[in-house]
């Protein structure tokens, strides 16, 4: 019965059923997981107002967010030295984002839930977030220009979020002037202090010269001393104005304008309101920098070297690939040589990251690099130009990573060419190399493309060898720019990966940065999905063009 | 490659041309194939062959499945030195000159001989852009010259009618038969001399195959054509001149009406009158 019943294959059907369920559970957890936590983030929690008595008995009052809850079999709570009455079973605790970083020390607590005396949600707490410290919960006082109330008690919150926004703008115009005008500035002089440490290196240092880039000079600090006057009193403005606040134990602290990113009172907010403060805080988490060691603000330099990355990595294997691909199907003699090639590239695409990280921090970096400033950067000595970590050694690296999957598409697709096809253009009088470039390479760019999207899907979430070839926890600038020649490719910059792996290891406030994890992961994949979905569209499109003769 | 291998069956072709002459018809060879060896690696496939392919007339290849047919006629255009390990010995004279000559140029001979094969093979392009191809490769690009090549080129090939509406859609949206006419208009828009067809209808249906032959009737008003097929009607329909081979050898060749009524070898015989092959 049971041997008829193995026979019949049912039970083979519910193996192969068993692990696509599986694998399909896996993949819907894991997105699942890092859309809920990564996307919930941005969503105003409401601040609760505790009265907690605190185990050796003093009651005091504690203002956050309650991010999360622990519930710990009683056993476990009594052997790490929590007292358990006898008819507890179980210890409940959470986790509380207190903020307020600068004033206690830290911003997250944990605290029992038996010690909480009441719980209140009142509508006047208001959340402040901030450039420096984290949040700040507490209620508003007063606020003050020039160091003189201006508003209290009913008055100031109307009056904190006029104040705000005008402190904004002008932040907004501080940023654009240091980062657009004087940022040019700054790396015309750089320029101009190489240009002159070149002439000097050739000997053509002469007193034309030295007139010329002095004038040169003068012209840019007139032009740097006209922005540092706008500067001075944009900063002067936008110091002038503070505002007063009470922290949960009553004291009352002066927090600047200028250090406030946003002020929002999350209890007395409609669900709009939360939508659109959700949509306000997805869109700066898309599209701002990083504040506060990564755990806040946004994370676009990030996503900008992400694809950046990848793109110059395309535009480097494609070609590379295609052409050694067309030589090994096409030209080499198929033989014992070639068969050893294909396998050596097969091989190659096993290889751990991490090695090609080492070879292309101590080949292209090192050699190449090091050469490269020797010859063509003498002036910039002893800073390196490209004898350092940067986007070009980057995509290099990843091309070489991702180059075998391109050649081992390319190949499969230029071996699907029917040799009808090849005949008839050859027949008309079109030479082996026309033939190939009219016909045959259209053809197999659908397989072409297919490479690609591997390669890219390989690279955008590689981590290991970027590390060691080009990307940083924070760049200040980003590889592409309005200052001549637009383009940085000695440039170091932000990757979506490491970025997930420096904000959930390496920050300094864990708790704080945990959700931003999954906020970026879910980002990453979402990064991925783009690339690929876009090349998928280009090869679908393809396909239907050069749709060849089957069989 | 040693003498053994190379039997030669020398057929008096210049007689039979000479009997044509009388009728009045213009007969000077276009092909001639003078002694010809071809060996895959180790393995001979054509021994010793001698012809002659008169100009402006139809020559057809007959004789069983693998026996050297359809290689003799891919060495007219050199087809078959794209084959791996491929040894050609002997000549084939095309107006005189030997095409497997050193100081041949293969792309402008195969401009000269055009082909057709055994499997409609559009390129996965616009009809118009197939017709052009081998105008494209010469360099031509002059919109009118190539608008008025393709309307000759689909004209000759009896297609117009049925695809000048849709010039710029996909070949390979054609059907089958109307695809092996793209093919034929392919190779006659460079304006070859030779035209070698590969078995141009085994693939096709019947009402196809009829279309096809009607054009083959056409086309030799103005090309040396050489078919190879397997149906002997068919040969008997569209050819004026008939080849028989056996084995990798030319066993007969002659007038298609003389050697399908009185073929002088036994084994042409046995062929034609279906007792093997």
């Amino acid at each position: 019965m049971i041997r008829l019943w193995f026979k019949s294959g049912t039970p083979w059907v519910w193996l192969n059923a068993a692990a696509v369920s599986t694998s399909l559970i896996m993949v819907v957890g894991v997105l699942g997981l890092i859309l809920v936590r990564g996307a919930g983030h941005f969503w105003p929690s409401p601040v609760v107002q505790f009265t907690y008595q605190e185990p050796n008995g003093q009651i005091q009052t504690i203002i956050g967010e309650h991010v999360d809850t622990s519930i710990t079999p009683a056993a476990m709570a009594k052997s790490t030295g929590y007292a358990m009455a006898d008819d507890e079973d179980t210890l409940v605790q959470y986790l509380i984002k207190a903020g307020n970083r600068d004033i206690t020390g830290t911003d997250f607590r944990w605290i029992l839930e038996r010690n909480v005396k009441q719980q209140q949600s009142p509508a006047e707490l208001m959340v402040v977030e901030r450039r420096e410290w984290g949040n700040f919960y507490g209620r508003l006082v007063a606020v003050k220009e020039s160091g003189k109330i201006i508003a209290e008690g009913a008055e100031a919150w109307p009056a904190v979020q006029t104040k705000i926004s005008e402190a904004l703008t002008v932040f907004k115009k501080i940023a654009h002037l240091e980062k657009k005008e004087v940022g040019a500035i700054n790396y015309s002089l750089e320029k101009l202090r190489l240009k002159q440490k070149k002439l000097q290196l050739e000997n053509l240092w002469d007193t034309a010269a030295e007139q010329r880039v002095a004038a040169e000079k003068a012209e840019l600090e007139v032009e740097y001393k006209k922005y540092q006057a706008q500067l001075s009193e944009l900063y002067q403005q936008i110091r002038r104005d503070s505002l007063v606040a009470k922290t949960e134990s009553g004291a009352e602290i002066e927090i600047p304008l200028n250090k406030v990113v946003r002020i929002f009172q999350p209890n007395t907010m409609s669900v709009f309101d939360k939508i659109v403060h959700y949509g306000v805080k997805v869109v700066e988490f898309l599209t701002d920098e990083p504040r506060e060691a990564n755990t806040e603000g946004g994370i676009f330099p990030a996503i900008f070297g992400t694809v950046m990355m990848v793109m110059m990595m395309s535009i480097i294997v494609t070609p590379f690939g295609v052409i050694a691909a067309v030589y090994l199907r096409e030209y080499a003699k198929q033989g014992f040589i070639t068969r050893l090639i294909r396998i050596s590239v097969n091989n190659l695409a096993g290889v751990p990251s991490i090695v090609y990280g080492v070879f292309g921090l101590g080949f292209f970096v090192y050699i190449l690099g090091g050469n490269i400033d020797q010859l063509f950067f003498p002036e910039a000595a002893p800073a390196p130009v490209y004898g350092t970590p940067g986007l070009l050694w980057a995509s290099i690296t990843l091309a070489l990573l991702t180059l075998p999957v391109v050649i081992v598409s390319t190949e499969e697709g230029l071996a699907r060419i029917p040799r009808s096809i090849r005949e008839g253009s050859l027949a008309l009088g079109a030479t082996k190399l026309e033939t190939l470039w009219l016909t045959v390479l259209p053809m197999a760019s659908p397989a072409m493309m297919t490479g690609l999207i591997l390669a890219v899907a390989r690279a955008a979430g590689e981590v290991a060898p970027l590390m060691l070839v080009g990307v940083v926890k924070l760049a200040p600038t980003l590889p592409l720019d309005g200052n001549y020649p637009f383009l940085h490719l000695d440039r170091k910059f932000m990757h979506l990966g490491f970025h997930i792996y420096d904000v959930g290891f390496q920050s300094p406030n864990v708790e704080a940065a945990r959700p931003l994890v999954y906020a970026t992961s879910l980002l990453l994949v979402l990064v991925i999905v783009g690339l690929n979905l876009s090349a998928i569209l280009i090869r679908n499109h393809l396909r239907e063009k050069y749709r060849a003769l089957e069989g | 490659m040693t003498a053994q291998h190379t039997r030669t069956h020398t057929i008096d072709v210049s007689s039979i041309l000479r009997d044509q002459k009388t009728t009045g018809e213009q007969n000077e060879a276009c092909i001639k194939v003078e002694n010809l060896n071809l060996f895959y690696a180790e393995k001979q496939a054509l021994h010793g062959v001698n012809m002659e392919m008169p100009k402006k007339k139809v020559t057809a290849y007959i004789g069983p499945s693998g026996c050297g047919k359809s290689t003799l006629l891919r060495c007219i255009n050199r087809m078959n030195d794209l084959v791996d390990n491929v040894t050609i010995e002997g000549k084939i004279l095309l107006d005189n000159e030997n095409i497997y000559d050193k100081a041949v140029n293969v792309a402008a001979l195969r401009r000269r001989v055009g082909m057709v094969f055994q499997k409609p093979n559009p390129f996965p392009k616009s009809i118009f852009e197939n017709v052009t191809y081998g105008l494209r490769i010469q360099g031509i690009n002059d919109k009118r010259i190539l608008e008025e090549t393709v309307e000759n080129a689909l004209r000759g090939a009896a297609l117009w009618d049925e695809v000048k509406d849709r010039l710029n859609d996909n070949a390979l949206g054609l059907s089958g038969g109307q695809q092996q006419r793209l093919v034929i208009a392919r190779a006659i828009a460079i304006e070859p001399e030779v035209l070698l067809l590969d078995e141009p209808a085994s693939a096709l249906d019947p009402i196809s195959t009829l279309k096809i032959e009607e054009l083959i009737n056409e086309l030799k008003e103005k090309y040396t054509i050489v078919i190879v097929t397997h149906n002997m009607q068919q040969a008997a329909r569209v050819s004026d001149y008939t080849a028989f081979m056996y084995m990798g050898e030319l066993i007969e060749m002659g007038t298609t009406s003389e050697l399908f009524t009185n073929p002088r070898k036994k084994q042409t015989e046995d062929y034609i009158t279906g007792r093997y092959g």
